[in-house]
């Protein structure tokens, strides 16, 4: 992983990966949902409103995928002090929280057809919105430590101590009473048809690779802004030199 | 009783969210990413 730590070796694999994973993603996920909407057939209880199903499973599982990168990363931060960490972290927050606010959203169209409400305070919808609020504080407190040029540590923890609640969303259908669905996939064991899980499947790696595309083009993004204001800095410094050694030369 | 609610409005709203949300958080990160690297690359060496 230190391998990477080299930003100019970081950007080596991310330059050219960026457009690769935009394509596949915007091909799977296109394909996946079109197919999603006009090929899979109507589900015998939930009837069409089933085809919300292509956006919402992925849109949850990135959301949790992306805290999980987000620990990941502040692990990499506090215990190794990787150098490109806090900016994987800070990558990350972004479409972390746009997949939970669409889980949130997707879930709630599905909830008001199939279940006659848009929301209801139960573990499941719960845990996700607190994921949400997670990733709101993340990005807030990441920002004022990079502006106020605090230790990007701070929000590294923040990121460590909010993963407790990818395991609460994961197992709070089977803790407490929930009118959302247990899981559909356990270990090898699958309670869905074939012709539901083949899209599902191509729309989770499509919106996966368009998750890992966004991510390393704000990793990009942060990296360049980093690099700039530091040649910006050191421009400055060598003029105020040249000006102070024309000084000494003119007195 | 419950009542009968047409679906596909519901679907239909949800992926347009989806699919113009997406759309809209790649091409704000592909030219947030251009403009840093233009400005990094104008401020020299």
């Amino acid at each position: 992983m230190h391998g990477f730590a080299n930003p100019k070796r970081f950007l080596s694999f991310a330059r050219p990966l960026t457009p690769w994973l935009l394509a596949l993603g915007l091909a799977l996920a296109g394909g996946a949902l079109f197919w999603g909407l006009t090929r899979v057939p109507a589900e015998r209880l939930q009837g069409e409103t089933v085809r919300i199903l292509f956006l919402h499973v992925p849109a949850a599982w990135l959301g949790m995928a992306g805290w999980m990168t987000i620990a990941g990363a502040s692990l990499a931060e506090i215990v190794w002090r990787h150098p490109l960490a806090a900016i994987a972290g800070r990558a990350a927050a972004v479409p972390g929280a746009f997949f939970t606010a669409l889980c949130l959203v997707t879930g709630s169209l599905w909830g008001r057809p199939a279940w006659g409400t848009w929301w209801e305070w139960d573990g499941r919808l719960t845990s996700m919105l607190v994921l949400l609020f997670l990733y709101l504080g993340y990005i807030a407190l990441s920002q004022a430590t990079a502006r106020e040029g605090a230790s990007s540590r701070i929000p590294a923890i923040f990121g460590l101590f909010g993963v407790i609640n990818v395991p609460v969303i994961h197992f709070s259908v089977t803790w407490w009473y929930s009118i959302h669905q247990p899981p559909s996939f356990s270990l090898g064991k699958s309670a869905m048809a074939t012709a539901f899980q083949v899209p599902l499947l191509a729309s989770t790696m499509g919106f996966t690779c368009l998750f890992a595309a966004v991510v390393l083009m704000r990793m990009r993004a942060l990296l360049a802004e980093t690099q700039a204001e530091a040649r910006l800095r050191r421009r400055a410094r060598e003029a105020d030199g040249d000006a102070g050694q024309l000084r000494e030369a003119g007195a | 009783m419950r009542e009968t609610l047409d679906p596909w409005p519901f679907v239909i709203a949800a992926y347009a969210i989806g699919v113009i949300g997406t759309l809209v958080l790649v091409g704000w990160s592909w030219l947030a990413m251009r403009r840093a690297e233009r400005r990094r690359d104008g401020a020299g060496r």
